[in-house]
């Protein structure tokens, strides 16, 4: 290698000589190129993210303010004209509501789900990466796809899962028609695709919880189901927290799922299945051409998010604080017994 | 709070390897048995309802469009009628299927080399480096992964149509060249497993910076850069609400052919669901080969939050 200029001390670590001599050329060179190249690595980051990211985030609330059509661009300012257009369209309200139908009806189950099958994976299996590998790959299918699918398999006549329903005496249900079972029918899309995902997210934290705990617990007696909630539970809280703010997140964006529930695309007849981020596409590229609502669609979807994601940060803490203080005073019970 | 509950896990790891490897020295004992055929059912049951999606989808592919529209499973193999319907669909003129699967791979790729080129940067900068404000970028980057990106998908659409990049490739790319949650990533994975020894002795050999970032961080960064890769591509390849924003039927990306699949032949159910699997083909054949990796990934990932 190229050791060969030992008389060259390292650029950087030239403190020492820097009153008696003067710096020669590479010297400086090397110095300059110390101080300025973090700065040059990490800003394809900061430009790209400046232009892409930030700019779009503050331009938002400028567009919600004005007058601006897709075609014709940006007209007058009118100040929060946009924002109490769209809060007197029901469309809007109904789109909200089915945003939150959905997304309880997709995350509950989905955290519920997932946490039981890593808790099935964190077992002692014969070939684990198989089955780690099985349940992942709903997660490379891509969302469209799999939202048509099952559209199909939820399909209302001859679809596969009413016939199966007829099969065990059931009668079929309007999973396109009725709205409960239209958010039921895309939560199961939602929940397909991101169960196995979370799962993997989960048992990740399960392994990393020290086995000595479970040992001290079989010898208390604990059963499996005891060992799960009183020590797998809390040990992961803050995989939990991870989960649940990363799947409100995405939950209250959903759109890829209703935009291909049906061959419209648009929410149903009713719009029954519009949730709002598919309400905003219809707005500004959809029928009413306008930017400037969407805009402030986009603000108040993002207040949304941020309110739930909070109180969801809360009760997530609330809970799995609650168990871990109960686990560390049982665990000083033991050591007190023993 | 869940920093600290973050690094007791990564603490508790290694704790976990080594009971693991006891645990199996020793199968005995109730807490570190074998796991019983129960849990093998119920995994199996999970398998099943994974698969089965795409398993249904090949059947009604490959079956008779007037029996289709009358029974709900014409049959219990798919047969050869599916490659017809394959070729229907990659012949179709309305479809673009070929220039759908080159478009689809032209975005995946570029952005995840940009992706993990730009991380790898940012993270060795991060992670390894000392200078001014160091601290509050990061935590600046960090922050800015709790934004939604569709909050600003309007301004981004008026600047794409100002730069007249609508329905060119380049409107998708240019706004995923870098994400915060990369950056994260690799800072993370590099301030860990990347010795200061190795940069210094670099340094002393006489390197510049930039030879220092190539020719030590980036071998160092290669495991968490593959992962990140892997994700970015997958993201990239199902990635839909954006393309179908600025791409048009013309230039589209495979997630959009199965939206014109739906819009175009709709009435001729096999053919829409033949389509729908071969559009899916090419990333369950790459998840084939490195579907471990991705899984190792999560795992990794989840333990470092």
């Amino acid at each position: 290698m190229a050791v060969l200029t030992p008389q060259r001390s390292a650029p950087g670590s030239g403190a020492p000589e820097r009153e008696s001599r003067r710096l020669g050329f590479s010297q400086r060179l090397g110095r300059w190129d110390v101080k300025l190249s973090p700065y040059l690595y990490i800003s394809p980051f900061f430009i790209l993210f400046a232009v892409t990211g930030l700019f779009p985030l503050a331009y938002t609330a400028y567009v919600s303010v004005h007058d601006w059509s897709l075609l014709g661009g940006q007209g007058e300012f009118v100040g929060l004209q946009n924002f109490s257009d769209v809060l007197a369209q029901p469309t809007f309200w109904k789109s909200l509501g089915n945003t939150l139908s959905i997304f309880v009806l997709s995350s509950v189950p989905q955290v519920i789900i997932a946490i039981t099958i890593a808790a099935l994976l964190d077992q002692n299996l014969r070939s684990a990466t198989f089955w780690r590998m099985g349940v992942l790959i709903p997660y490379v299918v891509a969302p469209v796809a799999v939202s048509m699918i099952f559209g199909r398999l939820f399909a209302d006549q001859y679809g596969l899962i009413n016939s199966m329903l007829g099969v065990i005496g059931m009668d079929p249900i309007a999973w396109h028609g009725d709205r409960l079972a239209s958010h039921v029918a895309i939560a199961s899309i939602v929940n397909y695709r991101w169960v196995g995902y979370n799962a993997l997210i989960f048992l990740a934290a399960m392994q990393a919880v020290p086995r000595e705990l479970y040992e001290a617990a079989v010898i208390d007696g604990a059963g499996r189901v005891r060992q799960f909630f009183s020590i797998t539970v809390p040990q992961i809280r803050a995989t939990i927290i991870f989960v649940v703010i990363t799947s409100t997140i995405g939950g209250l964006q959903i759109f890829d799922e209703v935009r291909m529930f049906d061959a419209t695309g648009l929410g149903g007849p009713d719009r029954n299945w519009m949730t709002t981020v598919l309400y905003l596409y219809d707005v500004a590229w959809g029928n009413q051409h306008s930017l400037g609502r969407a805009s402030a669609v986009a603000w108040m979807l993002f207040l949304l998010i941020v309110l739930i994601g909070f109180v969801n940060f809360l009760i997530t803490r609330q809970i799995s604080t609650s168990g871990a203080a109960k686990k560390s005073k049982r665990k000083s019970n033991t050591r007190g017994n023993a | 709070m869940s920093s600290v509950a973050v690094t007791a896990q990564t603490a508790g790891e290694g704790a976990a390897r080594a009971a693991a490897r006891k645990r199996d020295r020793k199968a005995s004992g109730s807490a570190t048995r074998r796991a019983g055929w129960v849990v093998y059912a119920a995994l199996g049951v999970v398998l099943l309802i994974s698969v089965f999606p795409l398993y249904y989808t090949l059947l009604l592919g490959s079956s008779d469009p007037v029996e289709i529209s009358r029974n709900p499973v014409p049959q219990w193999l798919p047969d050869l009628s599916l490659f017809t319907q394959f070729q229907t669909v990659i012949e179709s003129t309305q479809i673009n299927f070929w220039k759908a699967l080159a478009n689809s791979l032209i975005i995946a790729v570029v952005v995840s080399a940009a992706v993990v080129l730009f991380s790898t940067l940012a993270g060795y900068s991060f992670a390894k480096l000392r200078f001014r404000g160091r601290g509050p970028l990061l935590v600046f980057v960090i922050a800015t992964m709790a934004v939604p990106t569709q909050l600003g998908v309007i301004p981004m659409y008026i600047l794409m149509s100002d730069l007249d990049w609508i329905g060119k490739l380049q409107a998708v790319i240019v706004p995923a060249l870098v994400t915060a949650f990369g950056v994260f990533w690799m800072t993370q994975y590099l301030s860990e497993s990347l010795p200061y020894e190795l940069i210094e002795a670099a340094r002393v050999d006489g390197a510049s910076m930039i030879r220092t970032f190539w020719s030590i961080a980036l071998p160092a960064a290669r495991p968490a850069a593959a992962m990140l890769g892997l994700f970015t591509f997958v993201q990239q390849w199902t990635n839909f609400f954006w393309p179908s924003i600025v791409l048009n039927s013309s230039n589209p990306t495979l997630p959009l052919v199965v939206k014109s699949l739906q819009s175009n032949y709709f009435v001729d159910y096999s053919l829409v669901m033949g389509g729908v699997f071969l559009v899916t083909l090419p990333l369950l054949v790459i998840f084939a080969f490195v579907g471990k990796q991705l899984v190792a990934g999560i795992m990794q990932g989840a333990v470092k939050g």
